[in-house]
């Protein structure tokens, strides 16, 4: 009956949500970060632990959607050079990887005389790494724009790519299959396969940005959410009817939807479904931790699971040191990697369906996958202790922030190197926080203060004096992060004034909200290259520079006006079309010299114009 | 009816200025008088003519406070009289938004008033080597007002300073109370010497 059912649905979901907030709120608050608390959340709901959820498996393939559109929103993210960009990495390391890990799994096996299929699944499945959490790793580390995050991005991507073939070479090694058949349908499959890519890019090119386009100007926000999950589900679905994996085609959506004018709103509207579908899949795998399987033979499924990540992780190393990155950033790229990941479900399940194992070990391995996945956030946290140990030791004194200065830089990139050279010069050097170690090495080299930390924590925050300090400058790379800890510091420490560098306008709107000072970064320069232009076309260099400086007095009116209308697109453009008409008016009543203006410049020389003119 | 009045001050290193800055903080909370820090509000030195203007069309008395840099005022303050007294505005046949409203400095030197005189030291008087701006406000139609001179500030202890700086408020009251010092006319005085008035 209906009663019955409804209920039973909503209390599933009660409970995963109930789990989720009482579990990942504590976890974080251990340092332990999210992903763990979803995993221990999961194990503790799940059919072998207090046995709230009983059926795990259409939850994680429920949730596996959280993982494909975070694929969605990595796409997005890229743009096809980027993408061109990456192929050296992407095939290079992600096929070396892919290969060497199932080289060296099989070998493993071959010497304890294990069945070669068995060895062979399980070397595949070895060698998938899980993006959920390395994608999750990576950008609570912030280091997807670097070295370590691009090749750790790549090789996640070739795995993508590998699932295919590897599927199908599954069929073809299952027990009672014909090798000619087994042939014969590959090749039908992957025609398809490719005729499907072929159809998503051209279609996407030329179908998606109308469909989107005649969506969005009926101004119904929820349908154009509804087609973006449409969209994605669509493609989804597709490209498993042809053997492709989900994410896969997510991805390709993104990337073909990553220039179009809807890319923030798509990843608006999109980000808090893969928030929680991604914690609904965390929690799923760690449902499926089977703990009496675990307890029958706890030495063995361990021993598999730490087994197989300290091979990934040796392998891992030295490929990223084979490819050119320095240790530190392959210990990174290694570690964010190490686990086995959801791909490896699909593999084990699908060949306990082709009878190549039976049930109970693809039980087994499932379970060694999970117990795998928990090392990660452990080994980030570890991996997080020992760089602020080594970077404190490394530390020309001891003063781990015990000195308290009166202003503190978030950010050692670009911005903040320039502004904290600017201030030492001047008798005022910043307490400087950045969470990129080899940055912070580097300035220390040169006898700067920096400090390893996430700017965003407030325990790192305090630890810096915020408190006592007078100035916060945010000069951090990433811009949501640089607002959210305004918007922190705004509430919490009221009396410390904060500059922050705004990537846009739309930022700097929101500093305006919160009456923060700011300057557009990338405004100044863009202001003197105008100046140098308008030399090159004639105008004297002081003229230029009055120009420029005209310009700029303009555009901060502009901003300021466009404040309060920010949301109506209509009247901006109106207020910015009347102001503009304005300026130019101005400037060229300037350069042309018009009687009024010309004499602003000339000033006194009137004088004795004037007095030859009377006499 | 109070006189409006606006304190154009000009120091490039105000916050290193100790006479300059104590005079300014004396008459920074008076009604009706308005304090426009040019080197403040234009670091750059480009002077936003309009908004100038604007502002000088809202006042009644012009006080131009500074130092004495070279026998002459700070450079901005210069620049400020090149761009923002235009023609056609200040001076020429319809220019006349300054008629009438009086120009007056108050001038800190380091100098004691013995060294700016005939014959002394630095060979001029002050109110000859203003010049330039008297006939400047001659021209505006502007009546060009005795000074109030701060000399000899280095010897300036601090509580003369404070009594100073409470003579500046009370002169910067005056002002606003329509109680005017004498005007100057130095080109045909027999002799330019009224710097003991102040």
């Amino acid at each position: 009956m209906a009663e019955a059912h409804t209920p039973a649905l909503l209390l599933q979901g009660a409970v995963y949500l109930g789990a989720a907030v009482l579990a990942v709120p504590l976890s974080k608050r251990l340092g332990l970060g999210s992903v763990l608390g979803y995993l221990i959340a999961g194990i503790l709901i799940g059919p072998w632990g207090l046995g709230l959820i009983a059926e795990t498996e259409t939850v994680l393939h429920f949730s596996e959607f959280g993982v494909v559109m975070m694929l969605f929103l990595i796409g997005l993210e890229i743009e096809l050079d980027k993408l061109l960009e990456l192929r050296m990495p992407i095939f290079g390391m992600g096929g070396l990887q892919v290969l060497l890990t199932i080289g060296l799994v099989v070998a493993l096996g071959l010497f304890l005389h294990l069945d070669w299929r068995l060895a062979l699944v399980a070397g595949m499945g070895v060698a998938m790494s899980s993006t959920a959490i390395a994608m999750q790793v990576l950008a609570e580390q912030g280091v997807l724009a670097q070295p370590s995050g691009r090749s750790a991005f790549a090789v996640l991507l070739f795995q993508d790519l590998a699932v295919i073939p590897l599927m199908i070479l599954l069929l073809v090694i299952a027990p009672g299959t014909e090798t000619a058949s087994g042939f014969h349908m590959d090749w039908f499959a992957i025609t398809k396969a490719i005729a499907l890519v072929v159809v998503l890019i051209v279609g996407g090119k030329y179908l998606l940005r109308p469909i989107l386009r005649y969506i969005a100007n009926t101004g119904l926000r929820e349908i154009f959410i509804a087609f973006a999950l449409f969209l994605i589900i669509g493609v989804s679905i597709l490209m498993t009817s042809v053997g492709l994996s989900m994410g896969l085609g997510a991805f390709i959506a993104g990337v073909l939807l990553a220039d179009s004018e809807y890319r923030q709103e798509l990843e608006l509207d999109i980000e808090p479904f893969k928030g929680l579908l991604l914690g609904l899949f965390f929690i799923a795998v760690g449902m499926s931790v089977n703990l009496p399987l675990i307890m029958q033979q706890p030495w063995l499924v361990l021993g598999l699971g730490l087994g197989f990540v300290m091979l990934k992780l040796v392998l891992l190393f030295g490929l990223a040191r084979a490819f050119g990155h320095k240790s530190q950033d392959a210990l990174l790229f290694a570690l964010t990697l190490s686990q086995v990941g959801e791909f490896a479900f699909v593999i084990f399940n699908a060949a306990a369906d082709a009878r190549i194992f039976t049930d109970n070990t693809a039980s087994l391995l499932n379970s060694v996958v999970a117990i795998s996945m928990l090392t990660t956030p452990l080994f980030m946290l570890a991996h997080g202790v020992y760089l602020r140990k080594r970077l404190n030791r490394k530390s020309s004194s001891h003063d781990a922030f015990e000195e308290q200065r009166a202003v503190i830089v978030a950010g050692f990139g670009r911005v903040g190197q320039v502004v904290t050279r600017l201030l030492s010069s001047v008798g005022q050097p910043p307490t400087v926080i950045d969470f990129d170690p080899n940055q912070i090495d580097l300035m220390r080299q040169f006898g700067h203060k920096a400090y390893y930390g996430d700017i965003t924590r407030p325990d790192v925050l305090r630890a810096a004096g915020i408190a006592k300090a007078k100035l916060l400058i945010l000069a951090i790379d990433n811009a949501e992060d640089a607002l959210e800890t305004a918007r922190y510091v705004r509430k919490h420490y009221p009396q410390v004034t904060i500059l922050a560098r705004a990537r846009n306008r739309s930022y700097a709107f929101e500093y305006m909200d919160l009456e923060v000072d700011f300057v557009r970064e990338t405004f100044a320069g863009a202001l003197q290259l105008g100046e140098k232009v308008l030399t090159e076309l004639g105008y004297s260099r002081f003229h230029a520079y009055r120009t420029a400086w005209r310009f700029r007095q303009h555009d901060e009116k502009l901003m300021w006006a466009s404040h309060p209308i920010r949301n109506d697109m209509q009247q901006v453009v109106v207020n910015s079309l009347r102001m503009r008409n304005d300026l130019t008016r101005i400037l060229t009543e300037e350069q042309q010299g018009d009687d009024k203006r010309e004499r602003i410049n000339q000033g006194w020389e009137q004088v004795g114009r004037t007095e030859a003119d009377r006499s | 009816m109070a006189q409006r009045v606006l304190i154009l001050f000009s120091h490039p290193y105000a916050e290193a200025s100790r006479v300059n800055r104590a005079l300014l903080n004396a008459v920074l909370d008076l009604p009706d008088v308005t304090v426009h820090d040019l080197y403040q509000h234009y670091p750059e030195q480009m002077i936003d003519v309009e908004h100038e203007q604007a502002l000088v069309a809202e006042h009644d008395v012009l006080v131009f406070q500074h130092p004495l840099f070279w026998y002459s005022c700070p450079a901005l303050m210069k620049s400020w009289l090149d761009t923002v007294l235009t023609f056609g505005w200040a001076y020429g046949d319809d220019g006349d938004a300054l008629r009438g409203k009086p120009w007056v400095h108050a001038i800190t030197s380091g100098g004691a008033a013995n060294v700016y005189q005939r014959m002394a030291y630095n060979q001029f008087s002050i109110a000859e080597l203003l010049r330039p701006f008297e006939q400047t406000a001659t021209l505006c139609g502007m009546p060009y007002l005795q000074p109030f001179l701060t000399q000899d500030v280095n010897q300036l202890d601090e509580i003369a300073l404070q009594k100073r700086a409470a003579q500046y408020a009370a002169w910067v009251q005056a002002l606003v109370d329509g109680d005017l010092p004498p005007v100057v006319h130095t080109a045909h005085a027999p002799q330019v010497d009224f710097l003991e008035g102040a």
